[in-house]
């Protein structure tokens, strides 16, 4: 049986298209309407990364860092994310979810005690930015044996021997960062250019679903139709400080974004 | 956990950039991976490298001033009435505190592997300030991060390093300190690391980081065992080295030369920041217990919650005012080389005074720590004990917050 997060790439392959990951803050701005947040866009996405709130992040952008900000300040603890997980796991449009964070949540947490309540509360895969490879070899093989994935980052500096030997280590999932920038930040390289490294990496390994993430918008998404997947998340945090800056439902405002992204690669 | 004999301690990590097994490493974002293993690679061959090494020597010599001076502080030992008390006045060194050492040789390293710009984080203000003079010095454009809160409370830094030429770029996120700048000074390397090169100010970060600062910190104490010598004829039999201990930077260089020495013989004490008496906040992670967590790519102990946010920190010194410390001393901490303990703001205010009553010497809020634990120790010290004191930077920059808890006249006008 396929594991959840391959089963999601693998139907929208059969539509013809990327799959689409969105990429939320838990407990931004609160527990209650993150999970809303999550249930609405469920309908259009099709895995849903969840980023582990964490007050000294040196991979993220000003987005992104309002949105952990925001929910540190509204009192968010590990607990009650993985809370927020399980009850989305509940409701009725669930889809895969994979954590995005940064290794001391993981670490203070235990590693055998978060991977535990990973897997009760229905966490499908693990982003860890700050724990590379090969660093992250030991807590990649428990992941795998507890059926989560695991995802490799790899990057435009990551080098051709790196870049076989993470591909070679990597569960069904890997993630390219399209550019030399923290997230957020404005697509600085041309499509032609990130296209041509996702086909390198695809070479290595066709069998591997290859996401393509940072800087990714409504304006250039249409660019990468034709990839595994891409993943937009400061797009969608901005849209959620926008929305309570001007007194309106972020749920409402966010929602209409991923489906217009959805539209734009269908 | 063991010290090595014999091997320097910026090489006694693992593969992996761990001391013990446990402190340091390399976590960091993959982008990061590629431009830290060329720095690694490029230090390691020129640290053996006689040229670069005499080429370092030449810069520290006639450009930062080496040797600083080793001075006897008689009248306040005669006050204090203990053990002889001495310092190391490295405060002399051109820009007034350690920081230029590991900013001049990141700027030789920069300039070497021909990189344009270079960009640096600070507390104090004194990395900063020194990174923007070896930038200048080295023909690099210099870009500073540092805490709006920390731009408020340390001007005259800031200005000496506009005059120099740099960018100063304000932090606003969290606490708006030391901690906050190396965040942003890490982004700004994610996205710019093709071009850009990184320095770190203390003793902290990714292990390179570490390893670089720490090795070139240490011609504090190489200056200073030959002085020893010169002047007691060898390293004395009771010698006793104090030094704050913020990010770890000044008191890993200051002991580093006498790290196989018995520590009955030479005892390290490491002051760290305790806060305010009466606030529960501190930036003694050594101290008060911390445990260990990874903060700015690397494990160490720091100050966190149960969940492994990062906690805010209290000083009165910018300069010590930061969460976590050095892997290198997390490592001497639990191999029991080093000891460790705080001073309070209030203590470290008491200290500045008493120097400068009896002293024509001026240590900044950080050694002032340093200064207040050993004036407490010294009183119970035999005459034969040689206390040594690292006075570390210059007080000048200090000079708003000191008018404003102690009053004018403590406060020189240049």
């Amino acid at each position: 049986m396929l594991n959840p997060i391959s089963l999601a790439f693998k139907n929208a392959k059969k539509e013809n298209r990327p799959a689409l990951l969105t990429y939320t803050v838990a407990g931004d701005s609160s527990k209650k309407q993150s999970l809303e947040i999550l249930k609405a866009i469920s309908n259009y996405a099709d895995i849903l990364e969840v980023g582990v709130p964490h007050n000294t992040p040196v991979a993220d952008g000003g987005q992104i860092q309002t949105s952990a900000y925001r929910a540190i300040k509204n009192g968010i603890k590990m607990n009650e994310i993985f809370k927020i997980v399980s009850d989305f796991k509940k409701s009725k449009n669930s889809k895969p979810v994979i954590f995005m964070g940064y290794y001391n949540m993981i670490f203070q947490y235990g590693e055998n005690n978060f991977l535990k309540n990973c897997k009760k509360s229905g966490v499908n895969g693990l982003i860890v930015v700050d724990l590379p490879w090969p660093e992250n070899k030991i807590f990649s093989k428990k992941c795998k044996k507890n059926s989560i994935n695991f995802i490799q980052l790899l990057s435009p500096t990551t080098s051709n021997k790196r870049l076989k030997s993470i591909t070679k280590d990597s569960h069904d999932m890997i993630y390219y960062i399209s550019m030399l920038s923290t997230t957020g930040g404005k697509l600085k390289v041309s499509p032609k250019k990130i296209l041509a490294n996702y086909n390198k990496i695809k070479k290595i390994n066709p069998k591997k679903n290859c996401v393509i993430g940072f800087g990714i918008t409504e304006k250039n998404i249409s660019n990468f139709k034709n990839t595994d997947g891409l993943v937009v998340g400061s797009q969608i945090c901005k849209e959620i400080t926008r929305s309570l800056n001007n007194r309106q439902n972020p749920v409402i405002n966010v929602s209409k974004i991923v489906s217009k992204l959805k539209k734009k690669i269908s | 956990m063991k010290l090595k004999k014999r091997i320097p301690v910026i090489d006694q990590g693992d593969k992996f950039g761990f001391w013990g097994g446990k402190f340091g490493g390399n976590f960091v974002p993959e982008t990061l991976k590629k431009p830290i293993e060329d720095l690694e690679i490029q230090f390691n061959k020129l640290k053996n490298d006689k040229n670069f090494l005499k080429e370092r020597d030449g810069y520290f010599k006639n450009w930062i001033g080496a040797p600083t001076r080793f001075i006897k502080l008689n009248n306040l030992t005669k006050y204090v009435g203990g053990a002889q008390i001495w310092s190391k006045v490295v405060s002399d060194a051109n820009g007034g505190a350690h920081k230029i050492y590991n900013a001049t040789v990141h700027c030789l390293l920069a300039k070497k592997s021909g990189k344009k710009v270079i960009i640096g984080d600070t507390g104090a203000g004194y990395a900063g300030k020194m990174l923007s003079m070896a930038a200048k010095k080295f023909g690099l454009k210099c870009k500073i991060f540092m805490g709006a809160k920390d731009i408020k409370r340390q001007q005259p830094n800031v200005k000496a390093m506009k005059k120099n030429g740099a960018d100063v770029i304000p932090v606003y996120s969290g606490s708006q300190t030391l901690v906050d700048a190396v965040s942003e000074c890490m982004r700004y390397w994610v996205t710019n690391c093709d071009t850009t090169a990184m320095c770190v100010g203390s003793t902290v970060g990714p292990a390179i980081f570490v390893r670089i600062c720490g090795w070139s910190t240490s011609q504090i104490s190489r200056e200073l065992k030959v002085q020893l010598i010169n002047e007691f004829g060898d390293v004395p039999k009771k010698l006793k080295l104090y030094n704050c201990v913020g990010g770890g930077s000044s008191s890993f260089g200051f002991w580093n030369e006498f790290m196989d020495y018995d520590k009955k013989q030479v005892e390290f004490i490491g002051v760290e920041a305790g806060g305010p008496t009466k606030s529960k906040r501190h930036a003694a992670p050594l101290t008060y217990g911390s445990k260990i967590g990874i903060l700015h790519g690397a494990a160490q102990y720091v100050n966190q919650n149960s969940d492994g946010q990062i906690e805010e920190t209290e000083s009165i010194s910018a300069g010590l005012d930061y969460p976590g410390i050095s892997p290198l001393h997390c490592f001497l901490k639990d191999t029991k080389r080093a000891r460790y303990t705080a001073a309070s703001d209030e203590e470290a205010l008491k200290a500045y005074k008493v120097v400068t009553k009896y002293e024509n010497l001026r240590p900044s809020l950080e050694p002032s720590h340093a200064f207040s634990v050993a004036i407490k120790e010294a009183k119970k010290l035999s005459k034969n004990t040689i206390v040594i004191i690292n006075s570390c930077g210059d007080a000048y920059k200090d000079r708003g917050i000191l008018e404003k808890k102690l009053g004018k006249k403590y406060v020189k006008s240049n």
